[in-house]
This record gives C-alpha cells, structure tokens and sequence, in this order.
C-alpha cells in the first residue's frame, strides 16, 4: 500500500529587503521556521533537498543535520516544486519520512549569493548571451510579441495581468507593492524590454522559505496541530535551455506536461481547483500558464484575466499573494507559491480565498526551461 | 546615453563542437549542421541530430535570409550596445530559429514575418550573425 504524503510544515523567512541576511541564513532561518511551524525538531529530519546555491549539504551542515536523502535539483525557480515531488516520491518508497526542502536568496541585496558565473564558452554564452541580454528582462520577455500576434489575446491585457495581482497584493500586507494600478498605469511605466514596462516584470527581493514533507502517518503521530496539506498529485518536466529553441514560441510545452501529469494522479480536472498559482516571473507567464494547463481555450487567457475572473471575487483566484510582480521575487520564487498555496488550504491567507480547498501550483525554472505542478488539498 | 562599441560587446568562445559553425562567421558564412538521414538542419550544432539521433552529419551553408519571428526593444544597458537595441528571434530559411541582433533598423517600423538577411559583426576575435531588414527587391 502506497503511503499518503502531506506538507507538515510550512514557513517564510521576513522578505524585501535583508542587507544584513546571507543567502544561507535565508535558508536556515526558513528551515527553522518551517520546523516550528510542523512542531518537530531537527534531529527528526531524514531528507534534505535544495539548490546548488549554497547547496543541501550546507544546509543540512548548517542545521546539524545528518541527511540520508538528499535532492540537489537546481532547474530555476520551479525547482521547490520538483523538490516536493521527489520527495513524494521518496516517502512512498520508504527512502525518507521528513524531507525539508529549503529556499533562501539574497537575490536583492546579493549577501553570500555570487552572480551566477556563465563560461563565454558555454551553449548560451555562444548562442544567446552575444546579443545584449543581460538576464531574464531582455530573453524570458522575448517570445511574447509572437504569442500575442497570434492568438487574441492584447497588449492591454498584458497589462491587466499586473492588474489583477496588484488587487491581490493590496490586501496582503507582506506584499512588497500594495497600491492598486490601472492599465494606463502599467502602459505608462518605464520601458524595460518593450512591449514589458517595469510593472510587467517581477520584483527582485531578498528572502526564503522552507517546507516539511512527510508521510501522512509520520505527521499525524508527530506533527504540529496546523491542517496537513495533501499532495493529491504533481508532474515535471523540461524542455530547451534557449528560450529561442523554444518549440513553438506561443505555448510552453512543459506547463502542459507536467499539470496533465498531476491531473491524471491526482484524478482531478481543472474544474476541480479552487486556487491557483502560476509562476509570474514576467506578465505573460500566468497567461500562457492558464492557456497551456487548459484553464481556459487557446487565445482566451487575457479575456480572462481582463474580465476579473483571477482577481478578487472571480471564479479562479490566481496569485493570491501578489505574485512576483507585486508580493516578492527572490530569484527562484516556486517556494513563495507553494507557501501561499498552503496558507490558502489551511486558511490562514492575508487575502483568503472563501472555500479554497484545492489548489495548483505551476512552477516555472529558468526562461521556459523547466516546469512543476503541484496539486495539492486540505482533505484526501 | 547609447554607445555603440561592437568591440565590446560580449564575445562567445567556441568549443570543439561548435569550431565550424564559429569558423564560418568568420569567413562571412552562416554554417550550420544537417542530418543526413533526416534531411533537416538543426540550431545550434550539436555532435548528432536532436530529431533522429543520428551522428550522420554534414555541415552546409545557409541562404542567409530568415523571417522576423519575434523580438524585443530593449531599453537595458548592456555592455557596448546601443539603447535601445532589438534582441530578435528569427527563423531561417532553412528552419531553424535563432537568437540575433536586428540592426539597422528603425524598431518602430519592424513588422513580424518580415524578411530579414544575415550580416557578420566583428567583436573581439569572433565574428557574430546578426540580421538587418532585407533590401525590397533583393
């Protein structure tokens, strides 16, 4: 019999700015903190998983902890999602019981967090870099001007996405933005890589997070006396580390992937989810994102979001947190939405969704490089 | 302020497998590799085809010329570019796409699927394919 796998613990480090917080204090303090919140110690800890920077061992190091599994999966910012899923899987083979999977960036105000270091001779430094891109600004933004040529969807409602999140974040008080903001004021904001102004593009924050996954068994026997956050189903996948090899440059194969494959176990459908997170690195993520799990038809995701139906009130509350754009983006933000996820399913949300008790998590790594989908519930 | 030093602008380093294609631009060729069991042309070269699989590979020299797939106007600093400079995706007669540079363009007047052609830019010690606007009646 296959062993049920539940998030036990859940926590954020402060956010926004930490000039004095390195990027592995960022982790520690999350693991710490998400410990607390599951009501374990570290010595309960069998699994540690994280990404190369500072890197599972050091973490693990750093909080005394002797693990004997361990996930070093580093595929961008949905890379906490592909944590949680080897982990899942894991658990149900016997392999580990408590896996913390950590995050921290000193993405803002760079402390212990060197600049990703790229060879001038490696695949991107040849192919992509000789072009003036200078990060994700200028190549994740590249492929939208096609995909808004050839579907329905507008510039404006490019710009409604932004929207829609900034009356999210306008009630959450962590968020980093709080202000609401028109079309116009979106339109008008600093160019940055156009058709992108700057209320288009994420934040860049410093911050962490950390999560406790466990079996079901282990957590009621052990943990904290917090809803446990079922994990019904999840998928991954990953395609081209150019976003100009992009198969086709108006959908991103891997969100479709990896959200059937969390479908299909879960046994859930898109009508099934009450909550949604989507990556918003950039303001036509979510939109691709919604198009390409089947939310909504092909060239209908900006009359969607236009019309409300993600904001406040609307039938699939999306990014409930502010997203990157407005809440906080450290750099690798999949930890952020899966920790807005399960405030959502336990109910302890700054802008809480009434009845939420199904939420999907897409995660996005790299430029359109790698996806993660998590499904996850308040009840099994 | 926008400064145009092509020389300093970033210059990528070859590797064994991508020589060919970095030793073309220099001779002002636009090379790339075909599969010969596929028949397909494949960016950016690779030791065996990413369709098939196969090591049956010839390299063959591109028409040059390619259709504007996508871009962006850049308004970010970047060493030795202009501001704004265009940062393009075009998609080769042959195929396949590529990231590239559209220059000597005015952005405001770029349309999608236009037809655009190859030129070399010199940095330092590499030769980089960038694309300007194909002459009418070329």
């Amino acid at each position: 019999m296959s062993r049920d796998v539940v998030i036990m613990g859940a926590a954020e480090t402060d956010i926004g700015k930490l000039p004095t917080t390195s990027t592995l204090e960022l982790h520690v303090e999350g693991a710490r903190r998400a410990l607390a919140d599951a009501n374990l110690t570290k010595d309960q800890v069998d699994g540690i998983a994280s990404v190369s920077i500072p890197g599972p061992i050091q973490v693990a190091h750093s909080l005394g902890i002797t693990p004997t599994y361990v996930d070093g999966t580093g595929v961008g910012g949905s890379s906490f999602l592909f944590h949680v899923r080897h982990a899942t899987a894991a658990i149900k083979a016997g392999y580990a019981d408590v896996v913390l999977v950590t995050h921290g960036e000193s993405g803002r105000s760079r402390v212990g967090a060197p600049m990703h270091p790229r060879a001038g001779d490696s695949v991107m430094a040849q192919f992509e870099m000789p072009y003036g891109i200078t990060g994700p600004p200028t190549s994740f933004t590249v492929p939208a001007r096609r995909f808004l040529h050839e579907t329905d969807n507008t510039l404006e409602q490019l710009a409604e996405v932004a929207v829609a999140q900034r009356r999210w974040a306008s009630r959450n008080p962590r968020a980093m933005f709080r202000d609401e903001i028109s079309v116009d004021d979106v339109l008008g904001a600093k160019m940055i890589a156009d058709p992108f102004t700057l209320l288009m593009c994420c934040l860049v924050t410093d911050g962490g997070g950390a999560l406790v996954v466990a079996s079901r068994e282990f957590a009621e026997a052990h943990g904290s006396d917090k809803p446990l956050v079922h994990i019904l189903g999840t998928g991954e996948a990953a395609t081209t580390p150019l976003i100009s090899q992009m198969e086709d440059m108006t959908r991103c194969k891997q969100f479709t992937l990896s959200s059937q494959a969390a479908f299909k176990e879960s046994g859930t459908s898109q009508a099934d989810i009450d909550h949604l997170m989507i990556y918003d690195a950039f303001a036509h993520v979510p939109l691709y994102g919604l198009e390409d799990m089947g939310f909504v038809g092909r060239g209908e995701s900006g009359a969607f979001v236009a019309e409300g139906n993600t904001s406040p009130g609307g039938s699939l509350p999306l990014n409930t947190n502010g997203g990157g754009m407005s809440y906080t983006h450290t750099g690798m933000y999949g930890m952020f939405a899966i920790q807005e996820s399960v405030r959502q399913l336990r109910g302890e949300a700054a802008a809480q969704v009434d009845g939420a008790g199904t939420s999907l998590v897409l995660g996005n790594g790299g430029m359109f490089m790698s996806a993660a989908t998590l499904i996850l519930a308040n009840q099994r | 302020m926008t400064t145009s030093i092509p020389e300093a602008r970033f210059a990528p380093r070859a590797t064994p497998e991508t020589q060919p294609y970095w030793d073309a631009t220099a001779a002002g060729r636009l090379d790339l590799p075909r599969c010969r069991p596929c028949d397909q042309v494949f960016f950016y070269p690779r030791s065996s085809c990413p369709r098939c699989g196969s090591t049956d590979l010839e390299w063959v020299t591109c028409s040059g010329r390619g259709l504007l797939h996508t871009y962006i106007v850049s308004h970010r600093p970047a060493p030795g570019f202009p501001v704004p400079t265009v940062i393009a995706v075009v998609e080769l007669e042959e195929g396949p796409r590529m990231m590239t540079n559209l220059v000597e363009a005015d952005p405001d007047t770029l349309e999608l699927d236009m037809p655009v052609e190859v030129r070399f830019e010199q940095r330092t010690g590499v030769a980089v394919p960038v694309f300007v606007p194909m002459k009418e009646n070329a």
